[in-house]
């Protein structure tokens, strides 16, 4: 279980991190966090000849304010300080408690923003939570920056529009809506989800309700969007979404959970992010 | 120290061992775990799962808790590395070591510096954890011989006693 040799190199700035992958096309991995691609190396399931290790990048490490009443947060943000930002909570307060419920403590001080979208495992919470906030990324190649809606980024499992010379920069979060809500069901705290719903809800026409652990990346669940939208506040809405979810997703049997116990959870589990979501949006 | 554009097989790292500046000529793909066991002869950190999941290898990089195994010894270069040696006094135990003796919360040992170390870390933050908190906290270390009753026992004990003191 030790990683084949491989050469590594921790550059200073972006530009030079994308300088790196460029001068070893195709053989060169980013290294950030390392929680997902380490034990992929210590497997030998991955075996770059290249590691560009990124954790030197203090400009991709800050969360700040966006013009808009959202946030632009670096790649390079772990989820232990995701979850505890003063401004995430306070503008995207999806995104910290996606962020708390990623694996253990140690894993959460090291792993990070960037590296969870571009890993994109379909169950793991913060892609579901960045497309239920409508959010993009920002990609840094050899021709500069370029911008990609978080609903385009995803691509199947684990796999995602970046390139293979392409630096995932930062996460561009626009205004939330008032109403949120994330709730999951794991066998234990800290293991993948078995499924789980990440909310975001407006008091007039807006609801974006996204599975994980559903579908091959984050999926989502348009039918439960369509009657949350229609009627945000109807006491009703909660339980007709959530068996509206059911119907939305064809989720896969595996060694965690069968298709029908996934299918279950979606609908329960939307029910539930969707009561709570109900209960943020105020009078 | 950054290695610029030139990626190396080979490379010197300087690092605060336990208090200790340690400078030494690393292979790129050495683990942190490997470093201190075999280059520093610190073989308290214990390596399980070599994967992230037991949490046996878990030490202190720059005060926060991190899996070494998951850990290039080059990643931790200009760090401040603390393991279970440095949380250890020169004599005698610590009070959140004494807790684990009186309480019985080792069995075969393998997972014992993992806990320690992660219990640190929360009682650091959370000097008076519910029973609850502390199983939180020491989700991510496994213990396969289930002895868990008895650690949350000790890591609840510790922090009646006080033991929230900082690591070297």
């Amino acid at each position: 279980m030790k990683p084949a040799p491989f050469r590594y190199a921790r550059p200073a700035t972006a530009a030079e991190a994308v300088a790196l992958l460029a001068s070893a096309p195709g053989e060169a991995k980013l290294l950030a966090g390392g929680q997902s691609l380490m034990p992929l190396l210590n497997m030998r399931l991955a075996r770059p000849a290249v590691l560009v290790d990124v954790n030197g990048l203090g400009e991709l490490a800050r969360i700040e304010p966006g013009p808009d009443g959202g946030l632009v947060v670096g790649a390079l943000v772990r989820h232990s300080d995701l979850a505890a930002s003063p401004l995430v909570r306070e503008r995207a307060p999806l995104l910290a408690a996606a962020a708390r419920h990623v694996g253990h403590t140690a894993i959460r001080n090291r792993g990070t923003l960037g590296g969870s979208l571009a890993h994109a495992d379909p169950a793991a919470e913060l892609p579901a939570a960045v497309l239920a906030l409508d959010a993009a990324v920002g990609l840094l190649g050899p021709r500069g920056m370029r911008r990609v809606a978080a609903a385009d980024f995803f691509r199947g499992l684990l796999s995602t529009a970046l390139a293979a010379d392409e630096l995932l920069a930062r996460v561009i979060v626009p205004a939330a809506p008032p109403g949120w809500g994330f709730a999951e069901m794991a066998r234990r705290p800290g293991d993948f989800a078995l499924a789980g719903v990440a909310v975001t809800l407006g008091a007039r026409g807006h609801a974006r309700i996204v599975g994980f652990g559903l579908a091959d990346r984050p999926l989502r669940l348009r039918g439960a969007e369509a009657l949350a939208a229609a009627a945000p506040r109807d006491p009703t809405m909660p339980a007709r979404a959530g068996a509206a979810a059911g119907a939305d997703c064809d989720p896969a049997t595996d060694v965690h959970a069968s298709a029908e116990y996934r299918r279950h959870l979606a609908t329960v589990l939307t029910e539930d992010a969707l009561r709570e979501a109900v209960g943020r949006l105020g009078s | 120290m950054t290695t610029g554009l030139t990626p190396l097989e080979r490379l010197r790292i300087r690092l605060a061992v336990n208090g200790a500046e340690v400078e030494r000529e690393v292979e790129a793909r050495l683990s942190l775990a490997d470093f201190l066991r075999q280059d520093l002869g610190l073989t308290g950190t214990h390596v399980g799962c070599e994967h992230g999941v037991c949490g046996a290898c878990t030490v202190l990089v720059d005060g926060r808790t991190a899996r070494s195994c998951l850990l290039l010894a080059a990643q931790a270069d200009g760090a401040r590395v603390t393991t279970i040696e440095g949380l250890t006094p020169a004599e005698g135990l610590s009070p959140l070591q004494e807790a684990f003796r009186a309480c019985h919360a080792m069995q075969c040992g393998f997972c014992t510096p993992g806990m320690i170390v992660a219990s640190t870390e929360l009682l650091a933050a959370a000097p008076a954890p519910s029973e609850a908190e502390v199983r939180e906290a020491l989700a991510g270390n496994l213990c396969m011989c289930t002895g868990y009753v008895n650690i949350v026992r000790a890591v609840l004990q510790a922090a009646r006693a006080g033991a929230a003191s900082p690591g070297r």
